[in-house]
């Protein structure tokens, strides 16, 4: 079997195959960021980043119950920004909660969990590793 | 340094002009202002030209083509929502630099139907996959994640546009000018929690124009209608850790706000009128908090009391904002500007701001940038 893609460029794989997330953390000031750069957007140091694997368990900062989305887009779907315990923010889709606002508590603790892309393959075909968010059972 | 002084503005009516070009629309507009201050085109020193899907067209010199192609310098500028105000940024600094006494800023834009926002994407969509990154879902989530610190309720956003489509029933060029009833507001079709599509800014075709000149010339021709610029501020958005992936809409617009307040040397409180960047009614309610209109988390009770409508403490949007006069990307911030001279000048008809004496103007170009002006009656 073909190893499947990754659908994110800070999704990596460790040895066995697994997925993570990698941070770039800045080694002037520790900003976070899902990307290295040229330089650190906080702090504008040249000392470059540690790549480093990113928590997987964090808050809820906000979200939204798409209805609508663009032509050929599967919804409802509930879009989250949620920020990882070790500082790291992420943009994914929060599954589990349903689709009402009352399922969203203000700085609901939720896991990061990978996903196979809702199997969404590319012109090759080939198959992708995304991550979607759920919440975190106490 | 002298003043800068707008002499001349105007806009076209916001609508759908299918068989129009940019350069016709923006023409239009450019010979509306003009000849609001008697000027001609051949008065015209330098001219800059803010457009979003119009600048790979060179709309600028288009234009010139279609007003009297005089050969001063057209600059076209790009800038997301804030094109606009960008482009009326640059005249300023050309006037202020004193290199030039007569500048022509000109927004203009012909915007897709649909929805906007994301692009980008390799291999596979990204779309409902790793969230929205469509403008009403971005823009739901800032209004989420500031009910999440204040309850903020989905109600209060709705209110906003409640009194924006209110406010544009008084507005001739208002693309809608219709009342929409809170339960109206409410009960529309969902599109992203807790935008409904009446919450959701329009997309239309449109053109505005000013004519910025020194003081030298504005005393020369008559400050009777002359509008004084007490301040031109624009900012790039600042480092945060959930930026770009949920843009940063509050931390740019609060430091063009302080450095306008600056520029100007007064406050929220010396401002008669504000015309903010509603391009949801979520935001219209971050940015009361932003411009410093009402105290951290008050956004919500201030709506409810009627603070930011038409006779209120602080009436915002009376054009009735992005969300009912609708948003032709390149044009909104000079509209936005012509509303506010309309009132400066006393000639607002049914819906003017009594005793108006100072008004603000907000955009936010997602990507980011926001531009905050202050304008005053000369």
């Amino acid at each position: 079997m073909e190893t499947p893609q990754a659908a994110k460029s800070h999704i990596k794989f460790d040895a066995d195959g697994k997925p993570y997330i990698e941070a770039q953390r800045c080694r002037a000031c520790g900003a976070m960021l899902a990307e290295p750069h040229l330089a650190c957007p906080a702090c504008a140091s040249r000392k470059g980043f540690d790549a480093i694997r990113a928590k997987e368990t964090g808050r809820l900062i906000a979200y939204s119950i798409v209805k609508r989305s663009y032509p050929g887009i599967q919804t409802p779907f509930v879009s989250a920004m949620v920020e990882l315990d070790d500082g790291l923010a992420l943009k994914a889709n929060l599954v589990g909660a349903g689709f009402e606002p009352e399922g969203f508590a203000p700085n609901m603790k939720v896991r990061l969990r990978f996903n196979d892309a809702l199997g969404r393959k590319d012109k090759e075909g080939r198959a992708y590793v995304g991550y979607e968010f759920q919440p975190a059972v106490n | 340094m002298s003043d800068v002084y707008i002499l001349g503005i105007d806009m076209t009516p916001f609508g759908r002009y299918p068989d129009r070009t940019f350069a016709q629309l923006g023409g239009e507009a450019a010979l509306m202002a003009l000849d609001d201050c008697g000027l001609s085109p051949l008065d015209v020193q330098i001219m800059y030209c803010g457009t979003v899907f119009g600048a790979y067209e060179m709309s600028g010199q288009a234009i010139m083509r279609e007003i009297g192609q005089t050969g001063v310098p057209v600059t076209n500028v790009v800038n997301a929502c804030a094109s606009g105000a960008s482009a009326f940024r640059e005249a300023w600094l050309a006037v202020k630099s004193g290199a030039y006494d007569v500048a022509l800023a000109v927004g203009v834009e012909k915007t897709p139907r649909g929805m906007l926002g994301g692009g980008g994407e390799t291999g596979i969509p990204l779309e409902g996959l790793f969230g929205s990154a469509s403008m009403p879902a971005v823009f739901a989530e800032s209004g989420t994640q500031h009910a999440a610190k204040y309850g903020t309720t989905f109600e209060q956003f709705a209110k906003v546009s409640v009194k924006n489509h209110h406010h544009s029933t008084m507005n001739p060029k208002s693309f809608y000018q219709m009342e929409t009833p809170l339960e109206q507001v409410m009960g529309a079709e969902m599109i992203a929690y807790p935008n409904t599509k009446l919450m959701c800014s329009v997309n239309v075709d449109g053109a505005a124009a000013a004519v910025l000149v020194s003081e030298k010339k504005a005393r020369e021709l008559g400050l009777s209608r002359a509008i004084r610029v007490r301040a031109s501020a624009l900012q790039s958005d600042p480092w945060n850790p959930t930026n770009p992936m949920m843009p940063d809409v509050n931390s740019v617009t609060r430091m063009a706000a302080k450095s306008a307040y600056e520029q100007a040397g007064l406050g929220p409180k010396d401002v008669n009128l504000v015309e903010l960047h509603d391009c949801f009614a979520t935001a219209e309610l971050l940015h009361y908090e932003n411009l410093g209109l009402c105290a951290e988390g008050m956004a919500g009770p201030f709506i409810d009391e009627g603070a930011t409508a038409l006779g209120g403490k602080i009436p915002v949007n009376v054009s009735g904002g992005l969300l009912s006069k609708g948003h032709p990307l390149g044009a909104t911030g000079i509209a936005n500007m012509y509303e506010v001279s309309l009132h400066l000048r006393q000639e607002a008809g049914a819906r003017q701001v009594q005793g108006a004496k100072i008004g603000l103007t907000h955009v936010v170009g997602l990507g980011t940038a926001s531009a905050v002006h202050v304008l005053e009656k000369a």
